[in-house]
């Protein structure tokens, strides 16, 4: 065990712990209903998750995705029900729309050397209003094809049912860990998150790899607009407001430092599987409030901070070298 | 921090700042040309430039306290869901028959209590202030809707409602509160060295605290001040709509607040503020926003339009545009020492 992959541990142990009481307390837990259920509901905060991750382990931060996760799910209700733009294509302008919307971001910061949480606030604003300006209120979609895209699902032994949406999910997260973990890219992301100066004097393209991490931010917030659109059947240009922290928390939780250069895609798949667990099991009590999930969301994150704290100051146990 | 370009030495301090205001009330009175007319009823003025006064006056009171949160190069997320909390705790506390003075006073020291909390999280825990804050800022509005257990607490206590509606030598009392506050803030840090360890603390905080400078006082002190004025503003935005809304209290003020104080010329990267020309930046924002409204352009693009403007002086503040332009642009960071 070393120092960089405790918190990693942790996590696996506080949802294994999380995941036994909430058992304990109601037998449903038991079985494949519930984890089916569970990865289905939080599909979207899943690819956020996948976006986020390249952010934060770059050294940066993007406050934008719940925005343009809203905008991009309104311009596909509107697309496809008022518009008549297939859906496919409506997907593709949405995800394509964010990921340039993401690459001028990440162009902005480079080339502006802005604080990354000022231009991406600016973001948040924009893309916000764009949603608005579209429309100020939810719009259903009554197309036959998202009908069947939310009827397509794997059924597991014992009833679960794994819908699309969590396969969307699956393949965000497969694929974010092979670009994080196995490429040269992924290399420069951790190379630039663990020391800006020294990667750009080893030569690693720093400008190109903050666009294209932001880029890769925009374009899966986006493709959560997608999930959302699909998962929800309409779009509201309120979906996602705040969905920021839980992203952000759910790569924390999972392991990956705020200053940057440390983290896995692993590690924020468990944190947003563990936030998933404390949604469901405000849902199964009955009687807490919908906002103690915020606020027990806010106490993790605060905790897992804690830690990292206390793993950094411990001597000897650089994070700074988990590039490899 | 002296100039050593010496070009605004030539500028009369704050002129652009003025000028912005100026330009955006003359587009006002060309927009609708009764703008100026003020009415004198009851002892209260009437007319679009009080109600600017009185609309703005919640930015004037985030911006200050934003203020000096970003000259220590930190950031106050939070305020717009510590307005929700006081306003709820507010209007929470007068629905429980409590006297109105102690209800306000329970609100304020919400406001003080979460301001704290901010200040430990950048300043002993040394937790970046942008996510320090953003935990407040999504967990806060949930403690909000606790308080109020998920509903609008209406209220007719007639202390709050003449917060709201009432006048103070013919202005609105939000106005007068909020003008009382920042003149209070500004005494108390330009009047003692601690507007001088503010900056000191955003130019370089390592070696300000070698040089004596209290720095994690001065950071727990500046977002605990921006906690309070956040609260002051909670209480007059509940008064001014009669309820408590834990969901729209403040909503989307965090940019407002940011904008007041980049257009008062303050630098984003720390160091360097001024608390009078940001009240001027809030209002000059106000100004524009009644703009919008009259020109017949939807609320909603209010948002974009200050997202507009932020980008804006996002490009002119940065280094980057500093070095390209050289001498022909003055360059809006200072030159520091």
């Amino acid at each position: 065990m070393n120092g960089r992959n405790l918190p990693l541990a942790a996590t696996l142990a506080v949802f294994v712990a999380a995941y036994a009481v909430c058992a304990a307390r109601f037998p449903a837990f038991i079985g494949t209903r519930v984890p089916a259920d569970l990865v289905t509901d939080n599909a979207f905060l899943g690819v956020i998750a996948v976006g986020m991750a390249f952010v934060v382990i770059s050294g940066g931060i993007d406050l934008s995705v719940g925005a343009v996760m809203g905008f991009s799910s309104v311009l596909i209700s509107l697309a496809v029900s008022r518009w008549g733009v297939p859906p496919m294509a409506a997907f593709l302008l949405a995800v394509g729309l964010g990921t340039g919307f993401g690459a001028a971001i990440g162009a902005a910061i480079h080339g502006l050397r802005a604080p990354a949480f000022i231009v991406t606030l600016t973001a948040m604003f924009l893309a916000r209003g764009a949603g608005f300006l579209l429309t100020t209120e939810a719009v259903p979609i009554d197309h036959p094809f998202f009908r069947t895209v939310q009827d397509l699902a794997i059924r597991l032994p014992g009833g679960g049912r794994l819908g699309a949406v969590s396969l969307v999910m699956a393949a965000a997260f497969l694929a974010g860990g092979v670009l994080l973990h196995a490429t040269r890219f992924g290399n420069s992301v951790f190379a630039i998150g663990g020391d800006r100066r020294s990667a750009e004097l080893m030569g690693v393209p720093v400008g190109r790899t903050t666009v294209l991490v932001y880029a890769i931010s925009g374009g899966c917030a986006a493709l959560a607009g997608v999930v959302i659109s699909i998962y929800t059947r309409a779009g509201n240009p309120l979906t996602g407001v705040g969905v920021e922290l839980d992203a952000i928390a759910a790569v924390v939780i999972g392991g990956a430092l705020l200053s940057g250069g440390v983290g896995t895609m692993l590690g924020a798949l468990v944190g947003v599987l563990i936030q998933g667990l404390i949604l469901t099991y405000i849902d199964f009590d009955g009687s807490l409030s919908s906002w103690w999930s915020k606020i027990a969301t806010g106490a993790l994150l605060f905790a897992f901070i804690g830690l990292q704290k206390l793993i950094v100051q411990l001597p000897r146990l650089s994070p700074r070298m988990a590039g490899a | 921090m002296t100039d050593l370009l010496g070009w605004r030495s030539r500028l009369p301090r704050g002129g652009p700042q003025l000028a912005a205001l100026a330009l955006a009330l003359a587009a006002n009175a060309v927009v609708s040309p009764d703008f100026f007319h003020l009415l004198l009823r009851d002892g209260r003025l009437f007319g679009s430039p009080v109600d600017i006064l009185n609309r703005g006056a919640p930015t004037v009171l985030l911006g200050v306290g934003m203020a000096l949160v970003i000259a220590t190069r930190g950031i106050d997320l939070s305020v717009g869901s510590v307005m929700a909390i006081a306003g709820a705790v507010a209007a929470a506390g007068v629905a429980h028959g409590l006297p109105w003075g102690v209800s306000i006073a329970l609100a304020l020291g919400a406001g003080v209590a979460c301001g704290l909390w901010n200040g430990l999280l950048v300043a002993i825990m040394g937790i970046q202030p942008i996510v320090a804050t953003l935990v407040l800022m999504v967990a806060g509005r949930g403690v909000a809707q606790l308080i109020t257990s998920g509903r609008i607490l209406t209220f007719d206590e007639p202390h709050l409602l003449w917060i709201g509606g009432g006048a103070i030598a013919g202005l609105p009392v939000a106005v007068v509160v909020a003008l009382a506050a920042a003149a209070l803030v500004l005494l108390m840090v330009r009047r003692t060295a601690l507007a001088l360890f503010i900056e000191a603390v955003g130019v370089n905080p390592q070696a300000s605290r070698l040089a004596g400078v209290p720095s994690r006082a001065v950071l727990v002190y500046v977002y605990l001040v921006s906690g309070l004025l956040a609260a002051t503003a909670g209480v007059l935005a509940a008064a001014d709509i009669r309820a408590a809304d834990a969901n729209n209290a403040g909503l989307w003020l965090e940019l407002d607040a940011i904008l007041a104080v980049v257009l008062g010329g303050g630098s984003l990267y720390g160091g360097r503020f001024s608390l009078g020309l940001t009240v001027v930046g809030a209002l000059t924002l106000q100004t524009l926003k009644t703009c919008i409204l009259r020109a017949g352009f939807p609320p909603e693009f209010n948002l974009i339009a200050m997202a507009g403007v932020v980008a804006v002086v996002l490009v002119i503040q940065s280094p980057a545009v500093g070095a390209l332009g050289g001498r022909l642009v003055p360059r809006l960071r200072e030159v520091r020492l």
